[in-house]
Formats: C-alpha cells, structure tokens, sequence
C-alpha cells in the first residue's frame, strides 16, 4: 500500500531533482533574481526608507531581507509551475495520466520536487545571510528551514492549480504577472502597512503571502520587537501558512480530478 | 478470438456542439493488429483519448475484458500500454531513467525492474543506447524507447497514435517489424493511422470518417467487396463522359479530384471498349486493382488527402 503511493511519488519528486542540476540556468536564474532584486533595491531606497519605529534604526536592506527569502521560494515555484506546463506540452504528464498513478500521488510527487528546490535555494540564500550581517542561532535556523517549508509546499500548490488548466508558458507569465507578482507586492515584503490607507491594509491582511513574509520577519527579529511593527503574531503566521497550504492541496486534487483527464 | 474491447454506442461531442463521434459499435480481437485509418478530424484522436483512459464521452460504453473500462479506469489502467504522438518520454534523462521512473510509477522495483528494463532493451535492439539521453536520439529511436516504456508492465494492449508519423520509411519499417514481433507474443495492437500502406498491415480496420464507422473488415475484405476494377479516366470535357460511359456500358461512374472513376468487374473490356468508342474525348486512362484508398473513397465519397 505505502508502494503503491510513496513509490510514484519518489519516482517523480527524483525526476523533478535530475532535471533540475541538468538545468544549471535554471539554478542561476532562480538564485541570481532575487539577489540582484534585493541589493539593488536595498541599497537604492536605504538613504529614503523610514521605518514606522524610528528609535529600532533598521535599514532597509535588513527590512528587505525576510521578503526577498519568501520572493527566493516565490520564483523557485513559479520555475515548478512552469515545469508543469512543459511536462504537459512536451508530453510526459500524458504519460503518467495514463499509469495507475493516483492524483495524488501526481500532486505530492508534483508539490514536494518544487518544495525540495525551493527549499535548496532557501539554504543556499541563508548560508549568504552571516555575510550580510546576520547571525542565525541554529534553533532560529531550524526554525526558518520548517517555516520556509511550509511556505514552499502552499506556493507550489496554489502555482500547481494556477498552471494545471494552461496549455502555454506565455499565459503562465500573464497570471505570474497578475497575480503572483501583487500578491508579493503586498505582504509586506516591500513596505509595512503602517500609514496605508485602510483597502491597502484589508489586502494586505487577507493576502496569504503576507503571513508567509511576516513569519519570516518574526523568526529573523524575534529578539528586537522593535522590528515587528504592524505584522499579524506568530501563531497566526504558522496557522495561516499551514491552512493555505492544505487548501491549496486540497484544491490542486479537486482540479486535477476533473473527469476528462 | 475472445473481444478484448467492446465498444457500444459511443457518442462523444465537446462542449455540446456536433459529435466527433457518432454511435460507434466495434469490437477488437484478442491479438489481432487492429488499425483505425481515417484522416484528421476524423474522431480518431478522440477514440484514442477515450480508450487510454485520457478522456470521459458522451455516452456509450466500453468493455475491457467484461470490465467496465469507463469506470473502473485506475484498475484498467494497469493492462493497457499507450504510445503517444507526441512522446512522453523525459529528454533530460536517460533512456534507462526514463524507464525505471516508469517502472515506479507502475509499482515495480529493485532487480526485478532492472532485470526486466535489461530484457526490453535487448529485445528492441536499444540496449548500447541506455545511458544515452534521450533528447540526442533520433526520431526512430525515441519512438522506440517510447513503446519499450510501455511495455514494462506487460500491458495486455498496446494503443499506438500514429506511431509512426514524422519517421523516414525505412524507420517506419523497423517499427512496423517491431509491432509484428510483439503480435507473435501475442499481444493485441490498437493502431490509429491516416496511411493507406500502413492500414494494410492491420489484421483488420475501421475506417472513420466525420465521426461514423463507415467500414470495418479486413483489408482484404474491404478490396475485394469494391467490386472487380477500378478505370480512372481523364478527361477535358468529365461531365460529359460520365454522362456518355453511363449510357454506353452501364458502369456506375464518379466523379472525383478531375478524375472519372469507374468500377468494373472486367477493367480491361471497358478500357478498350471506352477508348475505341470515345476516342477523342479521353486524355488519358488507367487501370489498377482497388487500394484501401479507393475502399475509403467508395466507402466516404472523398479521398483521404483532403
């Protein structure tokens, strides 16, 4: 029974991880973007940025940090996403829709080689962070690795039902764009919704990305509250990061089984 | 030969608009080499999507060995190896990764998948390519690799869309002697072509055109029930030496492509007779025995190129 399930899963998470080392673009592009968005966008708006709790003196390469780690998960599932849609044109998906494969056993396979990339990058992006200023205790390290897991897999999901109706990497952009790009524009990874007005706020606050970034920001400064003005608490981070996730699960199952495939 | 496949009354339109498929009946033998020939639009494509599982019709019904193939889908799923047109084989692995991933996905593994991986590959003549990625194979080779993926599982039949679509003739050949090797272990292939030369193969074809079923025989059969001979003529002024052959020597005449078509029992009579009694009005004039193709034409009213 656990072969019947487990094994599948193992088959196309391996897949997932060969096909990612044969890309090495792939491991470049999805490293080197947010590190460029980061120091580049750091460093231009540290001379303006004023943070709401002036007497806590953080510059905004250290505001930026917890964002861009969440933006290094968003873009390593974006590339998940894609990869879905080329599974689907290239032909390999028709393949295994045709094997005894479960859905869920697709989805899981599907969801947790994206987490495991995502999660790769993750490191790689926090072994940067003592050469940036930071020092990590090995508790907050361990922390951050879970939480960025649980990040990982919810967006990997919400990209696996975004891109499972595409049939081209062209209408992926669009959505990425449209829809994935914002909804990081407004967690609070860029700015803290101190002073916006209320709609700003009331998105921010049912953007679930927002408590992906905010319980980055908890783990990185849970020692100077000083830095955690006007984000959600702790508690209420893990518990909507971890709802998202199951539901985004939930519905990559619900889409995936449609009768006609 | 005991059916494998029983399909009843299938009816399948999408999205509520005219039918692709039209009250389709047909039965396929245990064992036999089974070719669907008809050319694009015909509803072959859909007929394949609804047999390998891919796709829920209308309506109608399908039996896989007695068993429900509709509903119990995950159970029959196991039984049936499909060969895609566009292959679904991984190009950033190898021929051997491809492979054992399949064999995961279908629950085998450990020595047993090796053994069995090793076996396929030396049967198919593909054995000193298993560490080559695929993406630097060839077009023939990679179909090759395609169908010893599914084979694997020791699938009960094989469905095959256009296996042979994109290859050169002498390739197509090789896979053709692949297909017929794998008959003489007795396993049942459900081929879809819109090749004349390659629906001769088959033990037996359907033949869909705009959805219905318009013939189902042998190929034999199907050339033998056209009748004897076929005269084709040309001609500058047709309509009027349909007009004029009907008349003289009862034949029934078609016109079709800027050829008159004429089918006979004795070709050769009718040959000389129509060139001696109409002179001036032939171009030109050939003889041949029936081809599939006529069959389609006899049987749709249209060739198969168009």
């Amino acid at each position: 029974m656990t072969s019947k399930i487990l094994l599948p899963v193992y088959s196309l998470w391996k897949r997932e991880m060969i096909r990612f080392l044969r890309q090495k673009n792939r491991v470049v592009g999805a490293l080197g973007q947010p590190l460029l968005f980061w120091l580049f966008l750091g460093i231009g708006f540290k001379t303006t940025f004023q943070y709401p709790d002036a007497s806590s003196h953080i510059n905004y390469l250290q505001y930026f940090y917890p964002g861009i780690l969440t933006l290094v998960i968003l873009f390593t599932t974006i590339f998940s996403s894609f990869s879905l849609i080329e599974d689907k044109n290239e032909g390999f998906l028709q393949g295994v829709l045709v094997s005894p494969v479960s859905k869920t056993s697709l989805i899981l396979g599907k969801l947790l080689g994206g987490t495991t990339l995502a999660l790769l990058q993750t490191l790689f992006f926090l072994a940067l962070a003592p050469f940036l200023g930071f020092s990590l205790s090995p508790f907050q390290f361990f922390l951050l690795f879970i939480f960025s897991f649980l990040t990982a897999f919810s967006l990997t999901g919400l990209g696996f039902c975004l891109a499972w109706k595409m049939d081209s990497t062209q209408g992926f952009h669009a959505i990425m764009m449209l829809v994935l790009m914002p909804l990081w524009f407004l967690s609070g990874a860029f700015f803290p919704e101190t002073g916006l007005p209320f709609i700003f706020k009331l998105l921010m606050r049912l953007n679930p990305l927002t408590y992906a970034v905010a319980g980055m920001r908890h783990l990185f400064y849970f020692e100077a509250p000083g830095f955690l003005v006007d984000i959600p608490s702790f508690d209420l981070c893990i518990l909507i990061t971890s709802l998202f996730g199951v539901l985004t699960f939930l519905y990559a199952l619900f889409v995936t089984h449609h009768k006609s495939c | 030969m005991p059916h494998i496949i029983e399909i009843k009354n299938l009816t399948h339109s999408y999205q509520k608009k005219i039918p692709v498929l039209n009250n389709l009946s047909l039965d396929i033998e245990q064992g036999e080499i089974f070719g669907l020939l008809g050319p694009n639009g015909s509803g072959k494509s859909t007929l394949f999507k609804i047999l390998s599982t891919l796709l829920f019709p209308t309506k109608g019904s399908i039996l896989f060995e007695k068993k429900d193939l509709l509903n119990s889908r995950e159970e029959v799923r196991k039984h049936i190896g499909v060969v895609f047109q566009n292959p679904s084989l991984d190009k950033k692995l190898s021929v051997f990764e491809n492979l054992i991933f399949q064999g995961y996905l279908y629950g085998l593994k450990g020595k047993k998948l090796t053994q069995k991986i090793n076996t396929i590959l030396e049967k198919l003549d593909l054995i000193t390519r298993k560490n080559d990625k695929v993406e630097i194979l060839s077009g023939g080779l990679k179909r090759r690799v395609e169908i010893a993926k599914c084979l694997l599982h020791n699938p009960k039949i094989l469905i095959l869309d256009e296996p042979t679509t994109g290859l050169d003739p002498s390739i197509r050949a090789s896979l053709w002697k692949d297909i017929f090797a794998l008959k003489q272990e007795g396993m049942t292939c459900l081929i879809t072509t819109h090749l004349m030369d390659e629906a001769e193969f088959c033990d037996r074809i359907g033949i869909l055109d705009k959805g219905y079923l318009m013939a189902l025989d042998t190929p034999s059969h199907l050339k033998k029930n056209i009748g004897g001979e076929v005269v084709t003529f040309k001609s500058k002024n047709i309509n009027d030496l349909s007009q004029k052959l009907k008349k003289t020597f009862s034949c029934s005449t078609k016109i079709l492509d800027d050829e008159l078509r004429a089918e006979t029992n004795n070709g050769s009579d009718l040959l000389t007779q129509a060139l001696k009694t109409f002179p001036q009005e032939i171009e030109s004039v050939t003889l041949s025995k029936p081809t599939l193709g006529d069959v389609f034409i006899q049987k749709t009213g249209h060739s198969l190129e168009q």
